[in-house]
């Protein structure tokens, strides 16, 4: 009995929940210019070192340090608190709330619509909503192509390892475009792709790296942390992904795709200073073309990539720019070819 | 058969055993507090601290092994504070051991952002290095696996046969097992049971504690929230397949570890057909079944999870 009342709560939230999405266009005045400095308040699911969220974390400091807005954050906000925070900092009278709601989509559209007055801008697997609710997401998948370019070159052995997370599209995207440039320039070249179901455990993710190397993987796609350092510690090569640490690693670390959040986040800025922040999918603000993703330095590696490899990647990052070149966008999870 | 040869590689048996070693050492901490009659769920948070206090220790100067004993030093206080609350208070072990998970975890976690407020890269460590034992290390496929590990995991197996050998052979362990069966009979010989339980809940933390050092300071080179990854329960479970000896959870950490480093492997292997959350599964589907068959004769401690007050009956 207690199983059917369950799933008939559970259905009436959910029914409620869709009806508050249907009903979350109320006729609101526009929001307001701001006067003075924008107040900004992020809400992080995991610490702030973690490469996704690093790199709004990155923006929002830098446009604190130039002085256009006052930053306030909460890390580590679990799924289930999320929604109180959201609407705390809203309270407060925060004009900008920046997030990532994956595990939160409707809940978070609702705080939303709940506060016209203040702008969201939030990393989201789906769509805008209602006058006030923008997106963003990590489309940094020409900049992982142009990775995979110089992978395919650099691997000897022709077997790749990939390990992640867990395959959301965020995810499966970025891989998708690395294999598909690694494949160009080399159709041998094979992948296997490993998940760990972790976000956090470095300590798991090199294990699943020590486990790809000795299947023979001479190269590895590090989409978490921990991958880097099984490869250093076997003398393999790596291929990063949204953050550089050629720094840390410098005879291991060949190239990374980077995010830069800078873009998303000053247009958000403008918009919501201006007054006229509405409900927008900030993608665009990601890709190469408006300087939301480049391809790192090859540092020491500069001379070890064969020149028209380099060559080619220049040439495709020219055509990606000039929007003569397209990568395919590929959402569906990777699966290991070995 | 390539996912048959794969047992058969002399990486497979160093992975297992690296991935056992935080298990171990974590079981047999839990078996020790468990065999004294209190039941430590503190251990995930006692482990999450050990990973934080030894690495902090050593990113501070401290050299490794000094790193090691304060993350036990840091461990056996948070062992007092669950020992005092369950044993002299008598206190509920399920919710004071959460509780102390709790706290343990936050607590990490806060000391972690007041060290380091501003940064955008973990900082790292030089962590132990692997000392291959000469001789036994050239051993095929074995070798390798047992004979080319860090320190520490030298040390965890040793801690079996030390914690073994105290537990069976020695007064002390005498008292410990008997503060777990019957602590009436270990007041009768004028021993002080609630000295005994906290004594042996401290040791047990300690042993925790340096389960979650390993994570930072051998495994790895840097503190991460949230990487003890629900390892801790997993001991807890290790010790009912033990069945509260120190021998066989041995056996239970390797084999659950072995299925672990399997599993990464057989994912790769055949992970194009598969879904790989079936891999990932399959440690613990094999351990509960392992847990059903061995748990069957398994003996509890008599007087686990009971709060002995003196002079009741």
């Amino acid at each position: 009995m207690s199983i059917s009342r369950r799933l008939f709560l559970a259905s009436a939230a959910l029914a409620a929940g869709l009806f508050g999405l249907a009903g979350a266009s109320p006729a609101t005045a526009q929001m307001k210019p701001v006067q003075g400095k924008i107040k900004v308040a992020a809400i992080y699911t995991v610490p702030v070192e973690q490469q996704w969220v690093s790199r709004i974390h990155k923006a929002l400091n830098a446009a604190k340090d130039r002085g256009d807005i006052e930053y306030v954050f909460s890390e580590n906000v679990t799924n289930t608190d999320y929604e109180r925070v959201m609407r705390e900092y809203a309270q407060k009278g925060n004009n900008l709330v920046v997030g990532e709601v994956f595990g939160v989509e409707r809940a978070a559209r609702k705080v939303a619509a709940d506060f016209p007055n203040t702008a969201f801008l939030m990393g989201s697997s789906f769509g805008p909503a209602g006058k006030n609710f923008s997106v963003f997401d990590n489309w940094i998948q020409e900049a992982s192509y142009l990775t995979g370019l110089v992978a395919g070159a650099m691997t000897k052995s022709n077997a790749i390892g990939m390990v992640g997370g867990y395959p959301i599209p965020e995810v499966n995207r970025l891989m998708h475009a690395f294999m598909d440039g690694a494949k160009e320039t080399n159709p041998n070249v094979k992948f296997m792709v490993s998940f760990i179901g972790s976000w956090f455990d470095p300590p798991k993710a090199k294990e699943a790296a020590f486990a790809q190397i000795d299947r023979g993987a001479d190269l590895l796609y590090a989409e978490r942390f921990g991958v880097t350092d099984a490869a250093k510690e076997r003398k393999k090569l790596a291929i990063g992904n949204v953050i550089d640490t050629q720094p840390q690693y410098p005879e291991t670390m060949i190239v990374s795709a980077l995010w830069h959040m800078e873009p998303t986040i000053d247009t958000a800025l403008a918009k919501v200073k201006a007054g006229t922040f509405t409900a927008e999918d900030y993608g665009q603000y990601s890709q190469m073309k408006a300087g939301g993703a480049s391809i790192s330095s090859l540092a020491g590696f500069e001379s070890k990539v064969p020149a028209d490899v380099r060559a080619k990647v220049k040439q495709r990052e020219q055509e990606i720019r000039d929007g003569l070149y397209r990568v395919n966008v590929n959402d569906s999870e990777p699966k290991s070819t070995m | 058969m390539e996912w048959l040869d794969v047992l058969l590689t002399a990486s497979f048996w160093t992975d297992a055993v690296r991935i056992a070693t935080p298990l171990l050492l974590g079981t047999l901490g839990e078996l020790i507090c468990e065999r004294a009659g209190v039941l430590n769920l503190g251990i995930e948070g006692i482990m999450v601290i050990g990973a934080l206090a030894g690495w902090i220790a050593v990113y501070f100067g401290a050299d490794l092994w000094t790193g090691v004993l304060f993350a036990m030093l840091v461990g056996a206080l948070f062992g007092l504070l669950h020992a005092v609350l369950t044993v002299p208070l008598g206190l509920s072990q399920h919710v004071t051991g959460i509780g102390i998970t709790l706290l343990a975890t936050s607590l990490s976690y806060y000391v972690y952002r007041m060290m380091f407020p501003t940064i955008t890269e973990p900082p790292r460590i030089v962590p132990f290095v692997p000392l291959p034992v000469p001789f036994l290390s050239d051993l095929p496929i074995i070798g390798p696996g047992f004979f080319q590990q860090t320190p520490l995991t030298y040390a965890a197996f040793a801690l079996v046969a030390v914690v073994a050998y105290v537990l069976y052979r020695t007064p002390v362990g005498l008292a410990v097992r008997m503060a777990g069966e019957n602590p009436a009979a270990v007041e009768a010989q004028g021993i002080d049971v609630t000295k005994v339980r906290i004594g042996a809940v401290m040791c047990g933390s300690a042993l925790m504690a340096m389960g979650g050092a390993f994570l930072t300071m051998s495994a790895f080179n840097a503190f991460y929230f949230n990487m003890i990854n629900g390892r801790g329960w997993i001991c807890i479970a290790l010790v009912v397949f033990a069945s509260w000896k120190p021998g066989k959870a041995l056996v239970g950490a390797l084999l659950f570890a072995a299925f672990d480093a399997y599993q990464i492997r057989l994912q790769q292997a055949v992970g194009g057909t598969v879904p790989y959350q079936l891999f990932l599964m399959l440690p613990y589907v094999l351990s509960i079944l392992a847990l059903i068959v061995m748990s069957r004769r398994a003996e509890v401690p008599r007087a686990l999870m009971i709060p002995y007050r003196k002079g009741e009956r």
